[in-house]
């Protein structure tokens, strides 16, 4: 690391404790490898009483496995105690990547509904009208619309709605316009769109379960 | 203190001047006050189909400008008492006015009549701003082709962010028998896709635009069905419930009557 930069950690003693301030413009991989490093060399310098730590990430949200990444350093000084993870403005957090969100009403056209993690829509996306999503994408009700699942990249999300009948589909990086033959033969039921071999494919929602058998409930009522 | 209505569409063309005047000439029937207000500067239309364009002597612009007083640039309609005319100015652009000033003015007129209609020009920009933001209440008027559709769905978008509580549609030159036969969008199909209050159908005939062509709007004298999809739309806005009238259905109702007489 060169003299140049400003360190991507900043240690300050406060009289409450140790303020670690993390620079919000380096990657984050590369502020934690820097204070992996701080925290592994000076080791001396950490042990001793228990200390209260604040942790400031300035204008970066983190996600909750770059947090747990981020305490795994923290733990190898039982001393140091993470008191507070807080960002300049608002939650420290990006939208929990884990679970599924809840979000009712219509996206009209023109307007862009964006999301982080798995989405489920109760109400309509209509025709000009857009929905994104870093993970799976389920409308409770008609998509007209244009759905983007997977938007970093994710292929393994998928797009289902009570009424497919999308302009356009994409997941991760592949985009589909739908063929014609959708909406004649495949209205009946709930339907989801997946990607298989770099393409999308439709099939009826029943089959969901065979295409992704990591997801299958299980039945385990005889097991206890 | 009144009510002001904008009515607007988003799509050029779908008849939001011809529904503003026919709906103000309803609710004036009524024995309702009311004010047309037409905002859109320099394409002004509403004077021209309510046939009191040469009646004209001073305009919104002016009145913003402070040119004139607001009762002079008012313009009282030949046929109804109740019934007003604020025409928008033909040689300015939509650039002569602001929001602040429309508020302002709004609000004023508000003071004087039961409803302000406000006729909004086409497009969503600062013209379409400007009429939306003084109103109370919304009026999408579209057709049912799926061009729009697709702007009335925008234009409801945009109303919701501008804050201007629940629109209500207007489906105008509804044909049954195309719907029935799949070249346009039926009444439920439009009411799905756009998720808001249906407050009328009015079914396409041509009398309507010889009427607006005279300057006589069809809901004064004509016993069309168009003209009394009009009332019916007048009523709604009164908080009546009328029955939705279709073309279609009314003549189901004559078939029935013919086969309880027999004839059928």
């Amino acid at each position: 690391m060169g003299k140049v930069l400003k360190p991507a950690v900043n240690i300050k003693g406060t009289k409450d404790g140790l303020l670690f301030l993390l620079d919000e413009s380096r990657p984050f991989p590369a502020v934690l490898s820097e204070l992996k490093y701080k925290l592994e060399n000076a080791s001396n310098l950490w042990d001793g009483p228990d200390t209260r730590v604040c942790i400031k990430l300035g204008n970066r949200q983190i996600t909750r496995d770059e947090e747990k990444e981020m305490r795994e350093l923290f733990s190898t000084h039982k001393n140091l105690i993470i008191h507070t993870i807080e960002a300049d403005h608002g939650k420290p957090y990006l939208v929990d990547d884990q679970g599924i969100q809840l979000q009712a009403g219509t996206v009209r056209s023109g307007q862009v509904l964006e999301h982080r993690g798995d989405l489920l829509l109760l109400g309509d996306v209509n025709p000009g009208g857009t929905v994104r999503s870093t993970g799976s994408i389920f409308v409770l009700g008609a998509l007209r619309g244009l759905a983007h699942a997977g938007g970093e990249g994710d292929d393994s999300a998928i797009i289902a709605a009570s009424s497919l009948c999308p302009t356009q589909l994409r997941i991760a990086n592949v985009v589909s316009r739908p063929p014609d033959e959708w909406e004649t033969s495949e209205t009946s039921g709930m339907n989801f769109a997946y990607l298989v071999n770099g393409q999308i494919a439709v099939d009826k929602m029943h089959h969901l379960s065979r295409i992704r058998p990591d997801i299958e409930w299980k039945d385990n009522r005889f097991k206890r | 203190m009144g009510e002001a209505i904008v009515v607007t569409s988003g799509k050029g063309g779908v008849g939001k001047s011809t529904t503003s005047a026919n709906i103000g000439i309803a609710l004036a029937l009524t024995g309702k006050k009311v004010c047309l207000l037409d905002t859109d500067v320099g394409l002004r239309n509403l004077d021209v189909l309510m046939g009191l364009e040469n009646r004209i002597i001073y305009d919104l612009v002016d009145v913003m400008e402070q040119n004139c007083q607001m009762n002079q640039a008012l313009v009282k309609d030949k046929r109804c008492e109740a019934l007003y005319l604020l025409p928008a100015a033909q040689t300015k652009d939509k650039s002569s006015i602001n929001t602040k000033q429309i508020r302002w003015l709004i609000a004023e007129l508000r003071e004087q009549f039961d409803y302000v209609m406000i006729d909004c020009p086409a497009g969503i920009e600062m013209g379409f701003k400007n009429a939306v933001s003084g109103a109370d209440r919304a009026i999408v008027v579209t057709t049912a082709e799926s061009a729009s559709i697709r702007d009335a769905d925008r234009v409801i978008g945009l109303l919701e962010k501008e804050k201007v509580p629940q629109p209500k549609v207007v489906i105008n030159r509804f044909k049954s028998q195309m719907a029935k036969d799949g070249g346009m969008m039926d009444v439920d199909e439009v009411v799905s896709v756009l998720a808001v209050d249906l407050l009328g159908v009015v079914p396409d005939h041509e009398d309507v635009i010889r009427s607006g062509h005279l300057g006589e709007p069809i809901v004064l004298h004509k016993k069309t069905p168009a003209a009394k999809a009009y009332k019916n739309i007048a009523q709604r806005i009164q908080g009546e419930a009328v029955p939705l009238l279709l073309g279609e259905k009314e003549r189901g109702f004559f078939k029935r009557m013919k086969r309880w007489f027999g004839f059928a």
